[in-house]
């Protein structure tokens, strides 16, 4: 049991707009942080700029709101120097994966064991509403009156390309599926990436909308659990076979498929190949994947950049600096 | 400030070639000697032909050596030891390392360097470098061969002249390492092979290939010049670069404020070397990452000392520009931070292996809002260990972003270091937050130099947010109210007002008709222009800067005291239009120069003079 409770996380009062969801995420922050069980004070919780950057003010831990696009640079020298240290990064879409973009992959490709949250809205809100790179082709902003002429990243894409090897998705309105992976996220060493959708009533007002509420989760949604059959649809009559080189979605009962033809999530499988296709499924013709979608253990940059200091500490004979002057060829003047 | 100081520079470099004596050496020695002498360098050869005429290619006694000596000025004497050694082969790396002066670079052809190579000269390994010792960072190895044979591999030639042309393809790199004209090698071969327009094109473009191999891997010599002091001082001595001192100076600081040390960096010419360096002491437990871009040195810099290290990020002017905005947060953060800029010529990326001083009001103001940063300028290779440990020590003492100024001569260039022993150096005392402010502590809260607190996570009862954006001084919490803004950026200023450097010194003629002033790594070429003025029989003196902001408190005092000031510097005047801007009607003379070059002793001299006789 932690001796934490959420209020041991909270601090001060959010000043985001009422509906946004970065609220529903705060607490479910606090939540799983309160059940994590960390202290406070060996916590730090670093985020870029962006609505959502806003968050380490909220939170009862240590923290940094730091420059556009640089928390998980920074966040990787916290964790490189201080590995006692659980270190959160917080980012929105823009801030992560524009002006971000290469500290996000790079962060994932050294496997620094941050637990990276990427709040997706695919808008920018603090600037008023340009399109971001998780808007759609054609979305319409402020910046892209006739429509945007770009295809959007897919983050599961990115974080797989960049080698990742943790990936989760919730929806910031569900608690319980938030709380289930941040403690996942936590539980897992290495870089683990959190994609959280989540509306901005403001600019972006409906984006998730197939499963911003319970009902639509119910129907447009697939909670992947490791281990279990890929079951989903209100009454789990709906689930997910191979087909080929793909997916598809099947029915139970109908051509004789039944529970046993149904695909089991491998979220430790280290191919990321199936991982990939369910991250990337979207309506209306597949579910939207939700929970643990990949999860395989690796070696941390940060453990290992502190074992191999160990390790030539005991090879070497200098330990300080006088001692490294006399590796060196000296004279002396007499 | 030393006395007494001898410089040798460009002035004075030698350039041994050595290999086989089929491996036209002499004729590389000659060209080399030629081009310098038609650019005005006195010169001084020293051929040393083999022991042995007809020795078997590879041994030990068939190695042929040319060494030139070139110089402004002065002849040398050709006994001297070389700053450059050429070897073609594992024969000649053997035999002719012992006319290298420490820490020479040494060209090597590691096509030459193959077991069979090493078995007929001798080598006990298959690792020579080691074997004879020598620093590996010094050794600038290239299959010079196999470049050869590809270049010339439409010529025609048969294998065994194309193999004679290799002797070009090292003058080639010699040429670019100290910025020789090509033209005139090229009119000489064509001269010399007049009749045979084939080989002379042949050589051409080997040497060319060379030269554009040197470009290419960004080589450069260490020890392009040196300080040393004519009064030996009693005690135990290392041959050091700026570099090198620059990096053992913040290992020095993080063991003295026990403290450990994190450097994040971006390979970039001519700092590299300060992050090889570091990079090879883990068993310090020196922590070194190569990031994904400029920007992440700096800022996962940033995150090392918000979880409680010192922060370090090493670069040189360009990657200044990219890091810029993280300096900024740490600024605001009111984090330690030493900021590395080993300045290069510019503008872009200009000439990255030479050297110049034009970054300096980049790192005074080249920010957004008002951010103050200290600026530290090294003197002299010895004078970065001093400049780092400084810069380090305020850094942590002040919880401020600091920029520590070397440069490409000063980085590469080297001297006798003695050795330094850390009980002699200050105590760095640094601001953490007292347990007795437990409950009643904000992060902004400050000590009696105006300091914000240090509160390293993993302390209970101290959790905090920092932030880029503007706090209230009292709550810490974020704050657009005017006065506090207005308030926190005179905090921000008055904090970095209040540090503490040492009084200018002025060397020389207390009574002097003309004061020098300059900064950073000129100090040995200024030193040794007043040194012959005063020689003379004139009045000079010289201030030489490493304190730029704040500036030392007597600054206006001395600028003022003396009839003529002239400041001289590596840019078109950034340091005197500093000084103007802090002093009231002070208004010098200047000398400026942006060649990529160290300042000239003699034309320095006649300058002066001009302002002196005015």
């Amino acid at each position: 049991m932690s001796e934490y409770t959420q209020a041991d996380f909270k601090k001060g009062q959010p000043r985001w707009c009422p509906g946004c969801g970065d609220h529903f995420f705060l607490a479910s922050l606090q939540k799983a942080m309160a059940e994590i069980g960390v202290a406070p004070e060996n916590t730090a919780v670093i985020s870029g700029i962006g609505c959502s950057s806003r968050l380490p003010h909220y939170m009862a831990t240590y923290g940094m709101n730091t420059i556009h696009g640089r928390a998980a640079a920074i966040a990787t020298g916290c964790k490189v120097s201080n590995p006692k240290l659980s270190v959160w990064q917080v980012s929105g879409d823009g801030d992560g994966l524009a002006i971000g973009g290469n500290h996000f992959i790079h962060a994932n490709r050294r496997n620094i064991d941050l637990k990276m949250i990427l709040l997706n809205n695919r808008i920018y809100g603090l600037t008023k509403g340009q399109y971001s790179p998780t808007s759609p082709r054609g979305f319409v902003s402020k910046s892209s009156p006739y429509g945007t002429v770009e295809d959007p990243f897919r983050p599961a894409e990115l974080c797989f390309g960049a080698r990742g090897h943790f990936f989760a998705r919730a929806v910031a309105t569900d608690p319980t599926g938030t709380v289930d992976i941040l403690k996942a996220a936590h539980a897992h060493k290495g870089a683990a990436v959190c994609e959280i959708l989540q509306n901005c009533v403001i600019f972006n007002n409906g984006t998730h909308d197939s499963v911003y509420n319970k009902e639509g989760r119910a129907k447009n949604a697939i909670y992947l659990q490791h281990g279990k059959p890929m079951l989903f649809g209100e009454n789990n009559e709906f689930g997910l076979m191979q087909e080929g080189f793909g997916i598809k979605v099947v029915k139970l009962g109908e051509n004789g498929i039944t529970e046993k033809d149904i695909l089991v999530h491998d979220a430790h499988c280290e191919d990321n190949t199936l991982q990939l296709k369910l991250a990337l499924m979207e309506g209306p013709d597949f579910p939207i994947a939700l929970g643990v979608i990949r999860d395989v253990e690796a070696p941390t940059y940060d453990d290992a950049v502190n074992a191999q200091i160990e390790e030539v500490k005991s090879a070497k004979k200098y330990h300080n600096f006088a001692e490294l002057l006399e590796t060196n060829d000296i004279w002396e003047v007499k | 400030m030393a006395n007494n100081l001898e410089i040798k520079n460009l002035d004075s470099v030698a350039v041994r070639f050595s290999g086989d004596s089929g491996d036209g050496m002499q004729l590389a020695g000659n060209i080399f000697s030629t081009i310098s002498a038609t650019v005005g360098n006195s010169i001084s050869t020293f051929p040393d032909y083999p022991a042995d005429i007809r020795a078997p290619q590879g041994s030990l006694t068939g190695v042929s050596g040319f060494q030139v000596h070139i110089g402004a000025g002065k002849v040398y004497t050709p006994g001297d030891k070389c700053d450059v050694l050429v070897a073609m082969n594992a024969a000649a790396l053997k035999t002719q390392y012992k006319y290298a002066k420490p820490g020479a670079a040494i060209i090597i052809d590691t096509d030459c360097f193959k077991k069979a190579d090493l078995e007929k000269a001798q080598f006990a390994t298959e690792d020579p470098i080691a074997e004879m010792n020598i620093d590996p960072d010094r050794v600038i190895a290239c299959p010079l061969s196999t470049m050869v044979k590809d270049c010339l591999k439409d010529s025609g030639m048969d294998n065994k002249s194309i193999l004679k042309c290799r002797n070009m393809f090292a003058l080639g790199l010699v040429c670019y390492l100290f910025d020789r004209d090509l033209n005139i090698a090229f009119n000489f071969l064509k001269e010399k092979f007049a009749k045979k327009p084939g080989v002379a094109e042949a050589n051409i473009k080997v040497i060319q290939a060379g030269y554009d191999y040197g470009h290419n891997t960004h080589s450069s010599v260490a020890n392009v010049y040196r300080i040393e002091s004519k009064e030996k001082v009693k005690g135990r001595y290392m041959d050091i670069t700026g570099n090198k001192a620059t990096a053992y100076g913040l290992i020095a600081a993080a063991e003295k404020a026990g403290l450990r040390l994190y450097l994040g960096s971006y390979p970039i010419t001519p700092a590299t070397d300060v992050l090889h360096e570091l990079s090879k002491h883990k068993s310090l437990g020196v922590t070194t990452v190569q990031c994904e871009d400029e920007i992440a040195g700096c800022a996962s810099a940033i995150g090392a000392s918000f979880a409680g290290a010192l922060g370090c990020t090493s670069t040189s002017g360009p990657g200044i520009c990219l890091k810029s905005e993280a300096m900024n947060l740490a600024v605001i953060l009111e984090l330690p931070l030493v900021v590395l800029d080993v300045q290069r010529g510019g503008p872009a990326t200009g000439l990255p292996t030479k050297s110049e001083q034009t970054d300096l009001l980049q790192a005074l103001y080249g920010r957004n809002g008002e951010t103050p940063m200290p600026v530290l300028a090294a003197t002299s290779p010895t004078d970065c260990f001093d400049a780092a440990f400084d810069a380090a020590k305020i850094a942590l003492e002040y919880m401020t972003p600091v920029v520590l100024l070397t440069d490409a001569y000063v980085a590469n260039g080297s001297a006798a270091f003695k050795l330094p022993d850390l009980k002699d150096y200050p105590e760095i005392k640094i601001p953490y937050v007292p347990e007795e402010l437990k409950g009643k502590w904000t992060p902004y809260m400050r000590n009696e130099n105006g300091v914000r607190y240090w509160a390293v996570p993993g302390r209970q009862g101290f959790t905090h947010i920092l932030g880029g954006l503007e706090k209230d001084n009292k709550t810490g919490a974020i704050s657009t109210n005017p006065e506090n803004h207005d308030l926190m950026c005179r905090l921000r200023a008055q904090k970095i007002a209040n540090i503490q450097v040492p009084d200018l010194q002025v060397e020389g003629d207390q009574d002097a008709e003309l004061l020098i002033v300059g900064f950073g790594s000129t100090y040995g070429h200024l030193h040794a222009a007043m040194d012959e003025m005063r020689a003379q029989g004139k009045k000079v003196a010289l201030a030489q800067f490493k304190y730029i902001n704040p500036l030392p408190k007597n600054t206006a005092e001395v600028l003022k005291k003396f009839k003529k000031v002239v400041v001289a510097e590596q840019n078109l005047g950034q340091f005197a239009g500093y000084l103007r801007m802090k002093i009231d009607n002070f208004v010098p003379f200047q000398f400026n120069e942006v060649k990529g070059q160290p300042f000239v002793v003699s034309e320095l001299v006649e300058n002066f003079n001009q302002v002196y006789n005015k």
